[in-house]
C-alpha cells in the first residue's frame, strides 16, 4: 500500500497538467500559426465608408450585417463574410465577379464596378468584421524574387489540372470552371491562392508559403513572357484545338490544292 | 522517252563524233535499260492512265505527308535521345532550369529551343502525322461511299484500313516519346486499359513497361516500334496498296463511254508525273507554311513526366481522341470475382473499339454476301444510289463523332459555357439515338435523290416557265437533258430484296430486305420512250399556243452559238 500511495498524484495535478497542456497549445498556436503576408492599415473612415458602399451593393445577399442570407427554399443567396478577410473581397471585387453580374453556377469576371478607393474601404469594412487574410505585401508579388522553376512544380501538381497547364482554364463539374490564370494581376493570384474564391480551395500559408506563392507568380509570369514560340497558340488548350485546325483550316487548304488540279484537266 | 533502238546502239558504240544529236534521255535511258532491262516496265507505268478526279487525290495526301513524315522523322532521330535517364535540365528555357527531366524530354527541349530549324521540323513532323490521318479517313470515306471498296479491291480495302490502325499506332508511339506530362498520362491509358484485362492484365502491363509503371523502359521501347517497327511495315503495306491499285487498275465515276472494262483518263507521263509532282510540293508547301506558324505539342508548357499531375484539357491527338472519348462516357461499373476485379469500365469500351474497327474492316465481305454479287465494279457508285450503305456510313461516323467528342466534353464545356454533367449525359443517350437517326435522315435523303434524278432522266430539267392555251391548259416547259447527263443519272445497278427458299437463307434473306426493301424503280427504256414521246407531244401543244416561235432557254443559246 505504501508503495502504492507514494506514487498517488495530488489531486490537483490532473488540472495542473491540463492547464499546462492548453497553455503549450496556445502558445505553440500563437508562435505558428499562419502570418498574414501583410496587415495594411485601414483608418475608421475607410471603415465606415466601406460600410455605406456594402449596404448599398452587397447587403441584398450577403445580409445588412455580413452575416450571409439565404433564400425561401434554404438555399444560400450569399455567404457570411465575417472572417473571409480583405484579400477576399480585393480579389471579388476588384476582378469585378463581385457586385455578381448574375446568379449562375459561378461568377464571372467583368470590368470591375467599383474603383480602387471604394474596392480599398469594402476590404476595410470587411476586415474590420473579423480577421482574415489581408491584401498581400508588394514583396510576395515581385517575380524578380521568385524561382520560376519551383513554381512550375507546384502549379503542374496544384493548378494545372484545373486550371490546364498553361494557364489557359479548364471545365469543373455543373457548368462551374477553372478560369484562366494567365494575363491576371499578381496580387489577384496571390488573393485566390489565399482565400479559394468560388469553387477553388484554399491554399493557405500552411500549404503554399507566400514565397511558394511568389514562385507560382513568378512562373505564371515567365510562362506569359514566353509566349508562343511555336507560332499560333490556338487558345494552348492542347490537341483538341490542334486536331480541328487540321481538319477544317488544313483540310480546306489541300482539298483547295486538289480542286484545283482536278479542275485544270478540264 | 525511253525506247530502245538497236542502230542507236550500234551507232554510239560505232562512232561516238557521229554528227547525229541524241537526246541525253534517250542516251541514259538506253544505257539503264541494257544492263536493267527495265524499259518495257517505264512503258508500262509511264502509258498508264488514270481517271481525273478531285476526290481521287486524298489517298496521295496520305502518301505525301508519310513521305514528309519520313524527312522529318530522319532529322528528329538526329538530336532526340530516347533514354529515361535522369538529368537536371540547364537549357534556355528559363521556367525548367534545374529541374529534373529525363534525356527524351531534355533532348525534345533542345530540339526545340537550340537545335536550329529544330521547332520547325517538329512541328512539321506533328502536323504531317495529323493530316497523314486526315487524309487517310477522308480517303476512306471517298473510297466507302463510292462503294470503290467492292470486288475485286476487298483485299486493298483491308491493306488501307490495316494502314489506318498502324497509323494511330504511329501516332501514339510518337506521341509518347517527348516524355512529358500529357504523353505520360496517355501511356498511363494504355497501361489502365492493359490492367484491365481479366488474368492476363498486370502480365502484360509488366511486360510492356519492364515492371511496374512507368519504369525507366518504356520510351526506348516505344522508339524503336515508332521509328524502325511501324514504319517499316507502313512501307511495306504502302507498296503493296499500291501494287494492287496499278494491277486493279483505278475505279472511274459513271460517265460517258466509261465502261466497266475501260479506263478513261491521262496516263501517267507527262499529265500525272506532272500533277502528282506538283501536289506532292503543295503539300509540303502547306504543312510546311502550317507548321511555320502554328504551335503544335508545346512539351515544356505541359513539363516533365511526373505520375502524379494531370492537368486540364489533357486529351490526345485527334485520331485517338474516339479510345478517350469511351472511357469519359462509361459509368464506374466493376465487379470482383474470385478476388479478381473486372473492369466493365475498361471492357466495353475496349468491346466497342473493337466492333467499331471491326464492321469497318468486314464491311466489304459482309455487303458482297447480301447482294450476292460476283461482278468485278469498276464504275463508282454515286452515293445517293446506295441508299442503306451511306447511310450505315454516316451512322458510323456518328459514332466515331461522338466519341472523339466526349473525350473532348470539359473544352467543349467551358468553350461553351454548359455543364460537363449535361454533356456527358447528352453524349451517353446521343451514342444509342444518334446513329439510328442519321441513317434513317441519310438513307431518306438519298432516295430523295434518286427520285429527282429519275424525274429529271424522263422530264429534263425545270426552266421555271409556264404556257396557258387558249383552252386554260398549263404546260410546264422543261429543257430535256443531254444523252450524256442523262446517262449518268440511269446507268446505276438495281438490286431486289430476295425471298427466303431456294437456298437463300431466311438471315440473308432479312438482309437484303434491310437494305433494298425501299427502292426507287429505275428508268426503264419504255419509260423513257413514253416519256419523249410525251414531251414531243407536248413540244407541239406549246408550240401551237406560242405561235411556234418558243425556244427554251438551251435552244436559244444553240442557236445564238
Amino acid at each position: 500500500m505504501k508503495a502504492l500511495a507514494a506514487r498517488r498524484h495530488h489531486p490537483m495535478a490532473l488540472l495542473v497538467i491540463l492547464l499546462l497542456a492548453l497553455v503549450a497549445t496556445g502558445g505553440l498556436y500563437v508562435a505558428f500559426q499562419p502570418q498574414t503576408a501583410q496587415a495594411e492599415s485601414y483608418t475608421q473612415d475607410d471603415v465606415d465608408a466601406g460600410e455605406a458602399l456594402f449596404l448599398a451593393n452587397c447587403a441584398t445577399c450577403h445580409g445588412r450585417n455580413a452575416e450571409g442570407l439565404q433564400d425561401a427554399d434554404g438555399s444560400a443567396l450569399g455567404p457570411s463574410l465575417i472572417g473571409v478577410g480583405a484579400a477576399a473581397v480585393d480579389f471579388q471585387v476588384g476582378t469585378g465577379r463581385m457586385p455578381m453580374e448574375n446568379s449562375g453556377a459561378q461568377a464571372w469576371r467583368k470590368p470591375p464596378q467599383m474603383n480602387d478607393e471604394q474596392t480599398r474601404q469594402l476590404a476595410a469594412y470587411v476586415a474590420s468584421l473579423g480577421p482574415g487574410p489581408a491584401v498581400p505585401d508588394e514583396e510576395y508579388l515581385d517575380t524578380s524574387k521568385g524561382d520560376a522553376t519551383k513554381g512550375g512544380e507546384i502549379f503542374r501538381i496544384n493548378c494545372a489540372m484545373c486550371h490546364n497547364a498553361a494557364g489557359a482554364g479548364g471545365a469543373l463539374t455543373r457548368g462551374k470552371f477553372a478560369p484562366p490564370v494567365i494575363g491576371v494581376d499578381p496580387k489577384h493570384v496571390y488573393e485566390a491562392m489565399d482565400t479559394g474564391p468560388q469553387n477553388m480551395p484554399v491554399f493557405n500559408e500552411n500549404n503554399l508559403s507566400p514565397e511558394d506563392k511568389r514562385d507560382v507568380i513568378t512562373y505564371l509570369d515567365a510562362l506569359e513572357e514566353n509566349g508562343s514560340p511555336g507560332g499560333i497558340s490556338l487558345g494552348s488548350v492542347g490537341p483538341v484545338t490542334e486536331g480541328l485546325y487540321a481538319w477544317t483550316i488544313i483540310l480546306s487548304l489541300l482539298l483547295g490544292c486538289a480542286v484545283w488540279l482536278g479542275a485544270k484537266a478540264k | 522517252m525511253t525506247t530502245t533502238t538497236p542502230d542507236t546502239r550500234k551507232q554510239t558504240s560505232d562512232d561516238a563524233s557521229s554528227s547525229r544529236v541524241y537526246k541525253l534521255g534517250a542516251v541514259g535511258g538506253d544505257w539503264l535499260d541494257q544492263r536493267l532491262s527495265g524499259g518495257g516496265f517505264v512503258k508500262f507505268i509511264a502509258r498508264k492512265i488514270f481517271p481525273d478526279h478531285w476526290s481521287f487525290m486524298f489517298g496521295e495526301v496520305a502518301l505525301y505527308s508519310f513521305v514528309i513524315l519520313l524527312i522529318s522523322g530522319t532529322f528528329l532521330t538526329m538530336f532526340f535521345d530516347p533514354s529515361m535517364e535522369e538529368v537536371v535540365y540547364n537549357g534556355p528555357y528559363v521556367p525548367l532550369q534545374g529541374e529534373h527531366v529525363s534525356r527524351a524530354f531534355e533532348s525534345t527541349l533542345q530540339i526545340s529551343f537550340e537545335v536550329k530549324g529544330g521547332l520547325l521540323f517538329r512541328q512539321m513532323h506533328h502536323w504531317s502525322a495529323l493530316v497523314f490521318m486526315v487524309a487517310i479517313f477522308v480517303h476512306m470515306f471517298r473510297v466507302f461511299f463510292t462503294g470503290a471498296f467492292r470486288k475485286p479491291r476487298e483485299l486493298n480495302w483491308i491493306v488501307g484500313f490495316t494502314l489506318m490502325v498502324l497509323g494511330m499506332v504511329a501516332g501514339f508511339s510518337g506521341y509518347s516519346l517527348p516524355d512529358d506530362v500529357l504523353s505520360g498520362n496517355g501511356l498511363r491509358v494504355i497501361d489502365g486499359l492493359m490492367k484491365s484485362i481479366p488474368i492476363i492484365g498486370t502480365y502484360l502491363s509488366m511486360l510492356l513497361f519492364g515492371g511496374e509503371f512507368p519504369g525507366t523502359d518504356i520510351i526506348p521501347r516505344l522508339f524503336t516500334v515508332h521509328i524502325l517497327l511501324v514504319p517499316a511495315m507502313i512501307l511495306g503495306l504502302i507498296a503493296i496498296h499500291l501494287v494492287l491499285l496499278v494491277l486493279h487498275k483505278h475505279t472511274q465515276y459513271p460517265g460517258p463511254g466509261r465502261t466497266e472494262r475501260n479506263v478513261v483518263g491521262f496516263p501517267v507521263f507527262p499529265v500525272y508525273a506532272a500533277k502528282a509532282g506538283g501536289f506532292f510540293f503543295l503539300v509540303f508547301g502547306v504543312i510546311t507554311l502550317i507548321s511555320a506558324t502554328t504551335a503544335i505539342n508545346g512539351v515544356w508548357v505541359y513539363g516533365p513526366y511526373d505520375p502524379s499531375p494531370v492537368s486540364a484539357g489533357s486529351q490526345p491527338d485527334w485520331y485517338m481522341l474516339w479510345t478517350d472519348g469511351g472511357l469519359r462516357l462509361i459509368p464506374g461499373w466493376e465487379f470482383t470475382i474470385f478476388g479478381y476485379v473486372i473492369s466493365l469500365n475498361m471492357l466495353i469500351p475496349m468491346g466497342i473499339y473493337g466492333a467499331l474497327l471491326g464492321s469497318l474492316a468486314l464491311y466489304p465481305f459482309i455487303e458482297s454476301w447480301v447482294t450476292g454479287d460476283d461482278r468485278e465494279h469498276h464504275l463508282l457508285d454515286l452515293p445517293y444510289n446506295a441508299p442503306v450503305r451511306t447511310g450505315l456510313g454516316v451512322s458510323w461516323i456518328s459514332v466515331y463523332l461522338i466519341l472523339a467528342l466526349a473525350a473532348t466534353n470539359d473544352i467543349i464545356a467551358i468553350g461553351l459555357h454548359l455543364s460537363i454533367n449535361d454533356l456527358t449525359w447528352a453524349f451517353r443517350i446521343g451514342i444509342f439515338v444518334v446513329p439510328v437517326l442519321v441513317f434513317f435522315i441519310t438513307k431518306r435523303i438519298c432516295l430523295s435523290l434518286q427520285r429527282q434524278a429519275r424525274q429529271k432522266a424522263l422530264h429534263g430539267s425545270e426552266t421555271s416557265r409556264v404556257v396557258r392555251t387558249e383552252s386554260g391548259k398549263m404546260l410546264e416547259i422543261h429543257e430535256p437533258l443531254d444523252e450524256f447527263d442523262r446517262w449518268v443519272l440511269v446507268q446505276h445497278d438495281d438490286y431486289r430484296p430476295l425471298q427466303a427458299g431456294k437456298g437463300v437463307s431466311s438471315l440473308r434473306a432479312k438482309a437484303t430486305s434491310f437494305f433494298f426493301k425501299d427502292r426507287i424503280e429505275p428508268v426503264s427504256p419504255a419509260e423513257l420512250r413514253e416519256a419523249f414521246e410525251h414531251y414531243a407531244h407536248e413540244k407541239h401543244e406549246i408550240d401551237s399556243a406560242t405561235g411556234g416561235d418558243y425556244r427554251t432557254p438551251a435552244e436559244t443559246a444553240h442557236h445564238a452559238g
